[in-house]
């Protein structure tokens, strides 16, 4: 059984509860490296998707992630804006009009999202951003077998090592960047809310 | 003329209106929005803001936009994607200053959307040094100069820089303006002003081309009337 438009709605305001239960984490982390505002701006960007779902019903999965994106294009002012933006684009393109999605199509909606961020941000690989969880989520679920929760599950789980695996490393790319050395020994904001919302994404497939 | 327009793109929107003040300054007849700070007023870049001021700034010869930092970049290239015509606009990687300026008095120049994206992309880095004399093989053009001394006290500054470039730009010439050991593009006006020179001070004109010593006369004019401070 696939996700339909409905099942994606659903994971994403459990994903909007599970951003803002960690808003003060987040804000935490980035005021550590960055300028402190990514607790504060991904809250309010998911606080105003759910008040988009909550006006307009979307028919599909791919129009449930196209609302998250425009929704967090107009309403993040921060860099995770356009990051997140982008990804949820180019997921949402990925889907085109099917109106259910199964572990294939999910990987490769990861896929274009980890191509969009890269597009947009320009980071690589342990530039100490969120690509150093989103990387290795996107070919942890390219291996994975199984439903889409276990290939979602897969992805979280590299995530989250992928964002603990920030910590040692030396920003070279956004604010923390100016930090330089100064950033090491802090766990990137960005790569934490990425596990934190692939984490939620993979529960909500799970239990339904 | 149409001329193209600019949008400044900023987190903060005291320093989106600044550097339009500045840049308006220099180039009264071309179109530099602001698009700084959220939609409540905050730190941070809206990116319905830069759409409008994209919509704002368009003339019909396209539109350059420059950021301060990196976000507001993301944000400026979104902003330009999502255009019914992408190739109407370009996003310049330029210190958000200096490229403003360069690029309104481009614009004001007539210049079109590739000139004025290129003339904020080379306000980068210091001007060059005066060229050496020559030793190579070729005659160098015949070149007529001339010593003019400035009488306005603020002397190649700001405005009488933006004048003299604006003036020397519609002119067929290859115009220099020596002072001591430097030398700047007439054109450029943040190489004029990076020469330094005062009221008081003198400088040397050269000129080659057709229009050389139009392009002489135009300077000791623009000299002599105190570059209508």
């Amino acid at each position: 059984m696939g996700c339909s438009a409905s099942d994606v709605a659903a994971a994403v305001r459990a994903a909007a509860t599970v951003v803002a239960a960690n808003r003060d984490e987040l804000v935490r982390l980035d005021r550590a490296i960055g300028d402190g505002d990514h607790g504060e701006n991904l809250n309010r960007g998911f606080a105003a998707v759910l008040a988009s779902l909550d006006q307009s019903t979307p028919d599909t999965p791919a129009a449930v992630l196209k609302l998250v994106a425009t929704t967090l294009i107009s309403k993040v002012g921060g860099a995770a804006g356009p990051l997140y933006g982008t990804a949820f684009l180019r997921a949402s393109t990925s889907l085109g009009s099917a109106a259910s999605v199964g572990p294939g199509e999910v990987v490769a909606a990861l896929e274009a999202a980890l191509g969009g961020v890269v597009a947009r941000g320009k980071a690589s690989p342990e530039d100490k951003t969120m690509v150093d969880a989103l990387d290795p989520a996107v070919r942890a679920a390219a291996t994975a077998s199984g439903s889409v929760a276990e290939v979602l599950g897969a992805a979280a789980a590299a995530a989250e090592r992928g964002a603990e695996a920030t910590v040692p490393l030396v920003a070279r790319k956004g604010r923390a960047s100016y930090l330089g050395e100064r950033s090491v020994g802090h766990l990137d904001p960005g790569a934490r809310s990425t596990a934190l919302l692939l984490r939620s994404f993979a529960d909500s497939a799970a239990g339904s | 003329m149409t001329r193209v327009g600019l949008v400044v793109i900023s987190h903060s929107a005291g320093l989106a209106a600044g550097v339009v003040e500045v840049a308006r300054q220099m180039a009264p007849d071309v179109a530099v929005v602001a698009a700084g700070g959220t939609a409540d007023g905050g730190v941070g870049t809206d990116f319905d803001a830069v759409g409008a001021a994209v919509e704002q700034a368009s003339g019909g010869a396209g539109v350059v936009l420059l950021y301060d930092l990196g976000s507001a970049r993301m944000v400026a290239e979104l902003a330009v994607e999502a255009l019914p015509e992408p190739d109407s606009a370009v996003v310049v990687d330029a210190p958000l200053v200096e490229g403003t300026v360069a690029a309104a008095v481009a614009a004001q120049g007539g210049a079109d959307l590739a000139g004025v994206a290129a003339a904020a992309r080379s306000s980068a880095g210091s001007p060059e040094p005066a060229a050496p004399a020559s030793g190579t093989a070729g005659e160098p053009p015949p070149e007529s100069r001339v010593r003019v001394r400035l009488t306005n006290e603020i002397g190649l500054h700001a405005r009488p820089a933006a004048l003299t470039a604006r003036t020397l730009s519609g002119l067929d010439a290859d115009v220099t303006v020596h002072f001591g050991d430097k030398a700047a593009d007439g054109t450029s006006v943040l190489a004029l002003m990076a020469l330094g020179a005062r009221g008081g001070d003198e400088v040397t004109v050269s000129a080659t081309g057709p229009m050389a010593e139009e392009a002489l006369r135009a300077f000791q004019d623009l000299a002599a009337r105190g570059f209508d401070e």
